[in-house]
């Protein structure tokens, strides 16, 4: 009798049993439609993320293309004190002009702007660092009057 | 024809062997990249040296960076702060107006201790917002670069709050909690990042941790060296050279 009540209530247990592993089949069905092959390949991420923040386009061109065509400048640069400062640091981002040295024409910086960024009198600036009070230093005269940017000793 | 029952099994096994190596072999071709790419993640862990006595407060990085990564007008992957210590005042006067993406109005007062600290993403090893993102939306790159996935991120903004540097932020187009990337589109096709691009001073230098022949050994051996916030243990790969104690 114990026997044949058991096996009759153990219908139960069983029906329960079904649904769940119905869910835990679907489940597993959709995780491996939804969650890419790759995920995990590298750590608890999507390795084509990588190639996703790779895609992006060059604004600024880079030292190396520019000295490729400009090398009168990239000469006079290099033997003055702005030896370290890269074209695109003055003259702006130039990817486009680089690919294409028709399609983009680059404008000459604002020169008053430009050097009074760097060269106004700052006191948090390095001690060591050239700095100018640009109202009495030239007294209202363009800084390229008499420096020559490229190579800015008088 | 005869066949042995012997001779079946270790038909059957080769076949099974060959299958599975040809099915595998077929698999990996099918994952392997396809564009021929010579930059290998294994071979880099990127990071920054920043040199806190030869930064000018010029913005241009801050520049370079905004019109590199299209950074939305307001928001910034990399800023500047200005620090004015004085004796008298419990904390630090710091200035950043607009994240000095018009430099600094100058300062002008001499009693003070005051120099400039560029900021970004520090690129942590083991990263607060990393461990925070339950989507695995963001994380850190095999050569040590900490990424935003756009296409997973779900906008919920935990490593926004997690961040103990503040570096990221909410893009208001795309909605996603984005972040310095180390101009990861740059560095892979062997440049640098437009911040250290157009930094004039040098201030701020890219750095190849696992190059052998990278100054940055140098640097970090012959400098007093010291990162933010040391005590989150966040692993942060920027390396400030005389950073002073108030800066936080």
């Amino acid at each position: 009798m114990a026997v044949h009540r058991l096996l009759r209530d153990s219908g139960h247990l069983l029906r329960p049993l079904l649904i769940l592993l119905a869910g835990l089949g679907i489940f597993l069905l959709v995780r491996s439609a939804v969650v890419p092959k790759a995920f995990g390949q590298y750590g608890h991420y999507r390795p084509a993320a990588l190639a996703v923040n790779r895609q992006n386009p060059l604004v600024f061109a880079g030292q190396g293309a520019c000295v490729v065509c400009h090398d009168d400048e990239a000469k006079a640069r290099a033997a003055g004190k702005h030896a370290h400062v890269a074209c695109e640091a003055c003259h702006g981002p130039q990817a486009q002009h680089a690919a294409d040295p028709l399609a983009l024409k680059p404008t000459l910086p604002d020169v008053a702007t430009l050097c009074a960024r760097c060269h106004a009198k700052d006191t948090a600036k390095p001690k060591t660092f050239p700095q100018v009070i640009t109202a009495e230093h030239s007294g209202g005269v363009v800084c390229n009057t008499c420096h020559q940017p490229h190579n800015p000793h008088l | 024809m005869e066949i042995s029952r012997r001779e079946l099994l270790t038909k059957c096994s080769k076949l099974l062997i060959l299958t599975a190596t040809a099915a595998k072999a077929l698999e990996n071709s099918r994952t392997a990249p396809g564009h021929d790419d010579t930059y290998r993640m294994a071979e880099h862990w990127w990071g920054m040296i920043v040199d806190i006595d030869k930064c000018i407060g010029c913005g241009n990085c801050v520049r370079a960076c905004s019109k590199e990564n299209q950074v939305p007008q307001g928001y910034f992957r990399t800023w500047v702060e200005r620090y004015q210590v004085t004796e008298d005042r419990e904390h630090p006067l710091v200035e950043s107006p607009n994240g000095a993406i018009n430099g600094f109005s100058p300062a002008t007062r001499e009693d003070t201790k005051s120099f400039y600290v560029p900021k970004l993403c520090n690129h942590c090893a083991d990263s607060p917002c990393v461990q925070v993102c339950p989507v695995g939306a963001t994380f850190v790159s095999p050569d040590g670069v900490v990424l935003v996935d756009p296409d997973y991120c779900l906008g919920c903004r935990y490593c926004m709050q997690a961040c103990p540097y503040g570096c990221r932020y909410f893009h208001p187009e795309k909605e996603i909690a984005d972040k310095c990337t180390l101009c990861y589109h740059r560095i892979t096709k062997g440049l640098t990042t437009a911040c250290c691009e157009s930094c004039p001073t040098g201030a701020r230098q890219l750095v190849d941790l696992k190059d052998p022949k990278d100054p940055v050994h140098e640097f970090l051996r012959n400098n007093k060296v010291q990162v933010l916030k040391p005590q989150m243990a966040t692993g942060s790969k920027v390396y400030y050279k005389n950073l002073d104690g108030s800066v936080r």
